[in-house]
């Protein structure tokens, strides 16, 4: 394999697994805030107990995200130096304040939040807890910055090929920067959603019917089911955006490649780069004019004015995003079906049912496989550019020899690998043990030293 | 003094100031949790715990400060950031695999079921030592020139050993401070073993980087900046020899002294380091580019500087607290 894939792989490798935490711990931190003051005002134990399970998944979380940050941090330089090169004026001081704002601050109160709640009053505590929160949530703030001036950029000029910034507001406020951060922190919130009601499913199937575990199932159920149609609103917006700006991507979404009115929406279709056309389409007639224009004759761009003179794609690989957005649109809809049922059937009766539960079990993890469709429609959809108009992807590659490359990437694989499974494996062990009793010893820490867990 | 010199010529200076202040930081804050990462693989189960609690709530906010330095070099300095990181990409991608082992290790072996919390424990320990042998092995190889010869490897193994020891050597250090009774008895045999690699670290890195430079033995040996200089190796030796005496005496009854050694090494590591940049500057990279040379340009550097201004007493001030917060003996953690 030439060397540009395998640095293109193991940078897709990274950011995937990287991604995976982030969106759990930025929506978690306000949950947990929100726990911990329902437990401040009424002073009810069964919120210590949710605050002290989901604690642990949110370190456990945090841990594995700050690692794998780290990672990243260093690969922009190794691995693309072309990208700090031309564009580092503007990512450099994006990622500065990203640290300098946000990243200690998280680190240090994490700790505080963690272990200091007997060294502490409660008050301090809950501030921690909120400087957490509100840590992760500037923390992905400034990433998104980054990542959606990449997309849509502006504010800078070009001198010698190198950007320069020229209006800061601009930049951080960039055309796609409210719907990317609005439509990341909602997927958050739905992953962590669907991860508590899943758990605590789980959990109640065990046999565990306290009261903690169903007022945390009654939280994760209800945030869903009141988030899913905002998160479909702000897509579509997002979609819109997507189109002004990025018209490419957004015709490989549809795989429409001709430019015309009165597209159909391909439900299904296999689509060829090599003939120029979709097999076994089977679509809706007018669909995507509808979508994308809100008319029936709308004219949608198609993937044929995305072609150089010499024949080469200027658009983005058709086949992985058109399958990615599919597989996150997939998602979206179940998610609205399970937590519409599975939350009236709470209403009604209090508890999910044994197929409500078995449902909402399955769904556990549903929120990571939207979330890393959805990045691959928009991070694929980009190509074959890094950042849109200015800077190409091969053209920010080191030029390491493959064989080094493909030496990290194995060894990337495999503790990655390694990793999720113990991830998936403690957060079962933790919530066994939960349901086991262990956990339910509520009497205020001393200063005996206490046995680790 | 700064406004009578041109923006130019000062922002870079001002950047590799806080690179270097950074980069000391994460030496010395770091340098006692991994530390005693490398320590807890000779430590009982029970006294494991209490080492690791005795750094869990401050690893994370530790090593921000690589990511801090790391991010200043590649946003200050990018042609120095790719020339350094390209040479040393496999040690670097090591030392990355070190940190993540030992950063999940953290948290799994404290909720894993029991009987992998060994093998976490292990992960937890190889991983220490991994990056702490990498970040030494980098330093070795910088010192001199990023020789990547047979003898640069062979350098940089040197102090890659050396520097996991005196990381060691801090950790525990650490723990004679944090901890009592039998932990802090072993915790002080531990520091009586590892003040010799310590001591071979320092000086085989004083003698190479002048021997690996004629540049740099002119800046140390040539009058009358070597009168001048004199203090930093005497003093270092002085507080060497202080060291050395304390160490033998650990623990002193009631506890006395129980932080001296640690702020010792500190200064020790400081005045190291302020013996290197001395040697360095203005090169960023060694003998080959000069911090103007590598800048980028003024505009991004002064919105950083701006931020970094603000933004760092105020880091500085809740890093103070937290380490208020959890001051007092270490006990195993438990999650609340």
């Amino acid at each position: 394999m030439d060397a540009l894939l395998l640095a293109r792989i193991q940078f897709a490798a990274n950011i995937s697994f990287h991604i995976l935490f982030p969106t759990i711990t930025i929506a978690l931190g306000w949950f947990l805030l929100y726990v911990k003051l329902r437990f401040n005002r009424s002073g009810d134990m069964a919120w210590m107990q949710v605050y002290r399970f989901w604690v642990k998944v949110f370190a456990l979380s945090f841990g594995l995200g700050v690692v794998s940050g780290i990672t990243m941090s260093f690969q922009f330089g190794t691995n693309w130096p072309g990208f700090m090169e031309r564009v580092g004026n503007i990512a450099g001081p994006l990622l500065a304040y990203e640290v300098m704002t946000a990243f200690f601050l998280e680190a240090l109160f994490l700790g505080i939040m963690l272990f200091g709640f007997d060294r502490v009053s409660n008050r301090v505590h809950t501030a921690a807890t909120f400087l957490v929160a509100f840590g992760t949530t500037l923390s992905a703030f400034w990433i998104l910055v980054l990542n959606s001036w990449m997309h849509t950029p502006q504010g800078y000029e070009l001198r010698d090929g190198v950007v320069h910034a020229t209006d800061w507001w601009a930049i951080i406020f960039n055309p796609s920067l409210p719907y990317r951060l609005a439509h990341m922190m909602v997927a958050s919130f739905l992953t962590v959603s669907f991860l508590i009601a899943g758990v605590s499913a789980l959990r109640w199937l065990w046999g565990d019917r306290s009261k903690g575990l169903l007022r945390a199932m009654r939280m994760g159920v209800y945030t869903a089911a009141a988030l899913i149609p905002a998160q479909i609103v702000i897509g579509d917006l997002h979609g819109l955006n997507t189109l002004e700006h990025q018209p490419a991507k957004v015709a490989a979404m549809e795989a429409n490649w001709e430019t015309g009115p009165n597209v159909p929406l391909v439900l299904f279709a296999l689509p060829d780069e090599e003939t120029r056309e979709n097999r076994f389409e089977i679509g809706v007639p007018n669909g995507a004019s509808l979508i994308l224009k809100h008319e029936a004759d709308g004219v949608v761009p198609g993937l044929n004015d995305f072609v150089a003179e010499d024949g080469t794609a200027l658009h983005p690989p058709v086949a992985p995003v058109f399958f990615s957005f599919r597989v996150m649109v997939g998602i979206g809809m179940l998610m609205l079906v399970t937590s519409w049922a599975v939350g009236y059937r709470m209403y009604r009766t209090g508890n999910p049912g044994l197929w409500g539960a078995r449902a909402l079990a399955a769904m556990t993890f549903s929120g990571w496989i939207a979330t890393l469709a959805g990045w691959y429609v928009t991070e694929i959809g980009r190509q074959p550019w890094l950042v849109t108009g200015v800077l190409d992807t091969a053209t920010a590659a080191a030029d390491h020899p493959a064989p080094i490359l493909g030496l990290s990437l194995a060894l990337y694989l495999a503790i990655y690998g390694v990793l999720i499974v113990a991830y998936l494996g403690a957060i079962v062990h933790l919530a066994r043990k939960a349901s086991a009793g262990a956990d339910v010893s509520l009497k205020p820490a001393g200063a005996m030293p206490v046995p680790a867990e | 003094m700064l406004d009578t010199l041109p923006l130019d010529d000062w922002l870079p200076l001002a950047f590799a100031a806080l690179m270097g202040v950074s980069i000391l930081i994460y030496v010395v804050l770091d340098g006692f949790d991994l530390g005693v990462g490398i320590l807890s693989i000779d430590a009982l189960p029970d006294e494991r715990d209490v080492m690791i609690g005795s750094i869990g709530p401050f690893w994370d906010a530790n090593e921000t400060w690589l990511v801090l330095a790391v991010g200043l070099l590649l946003v200050a300095f990018p042609v120095a950031h790719g020339e350094i990181l390209t040479a040393l990409y496999l040690p670097t991608t090591l030392m990355l695999m070190g940190l993540i082992l030992r950063g999940v290790a953290f948290e799994f072996r404290a909720k894993a079921p029991v009987e992998r919390k060994r093998a976490w424990d292990l992960a937890f320990f190889a991983g220490s030592l991994l990056a702490a042998l990498t970040q030494g092995y980098m330093l070795g190889v910088y010192v001199i020139g990023l020789d990547q010869s047979l003898s640069g490897i062979l350098f940089g193994m040197l102090t890659a050993v050396c520097l996991a020891a005196g990381y060691a050597f801090i950790g525990s250090a650490w723990l004679i401070a944090k901890t009592e009774g039998g932990l802090q008895q072993q915790a002080a045999t531990w520091a009586r073993r590892l003040i010799w690699p310590l001591a071979l670290g320092m000086v085989s890195i004083s003698v190479a980087s002048p021997l690996a430079s004629p540049e740099i033995f002119d800046k140390w040996f040539r009058l009358p900046e070597m009168l001048l200089l004199a203090p930093i190796p005497l003093v270092t030796a002085g507080l060497f020899v202080l060291l050395v005496y304390l160490v033998r005496e650990m623990p002193m009854g009631g506890d006395r002294l129980a932080w001296a050694p640690f702020a010792i090494t500190s200064a020790i590591f400081v005045l190291g380091f302020v013996g290197l940049a001395y040697s360095f500057f203005p090169y960023v990279v060694p003998s080959q580019i000069t911090i103007w040379e590598a800048a980028s340009s003024r505009d991004a550097l002064m919105i950083i500087l701006v931020g970094a201004l603000i933004t760092l007493p105020v880091i500085l001030g809740y890093t103070i607290f937290a380490y208020r917060v959890f001051g007092g003996k270490a006990t195993a953690l438990r999650y609340e």
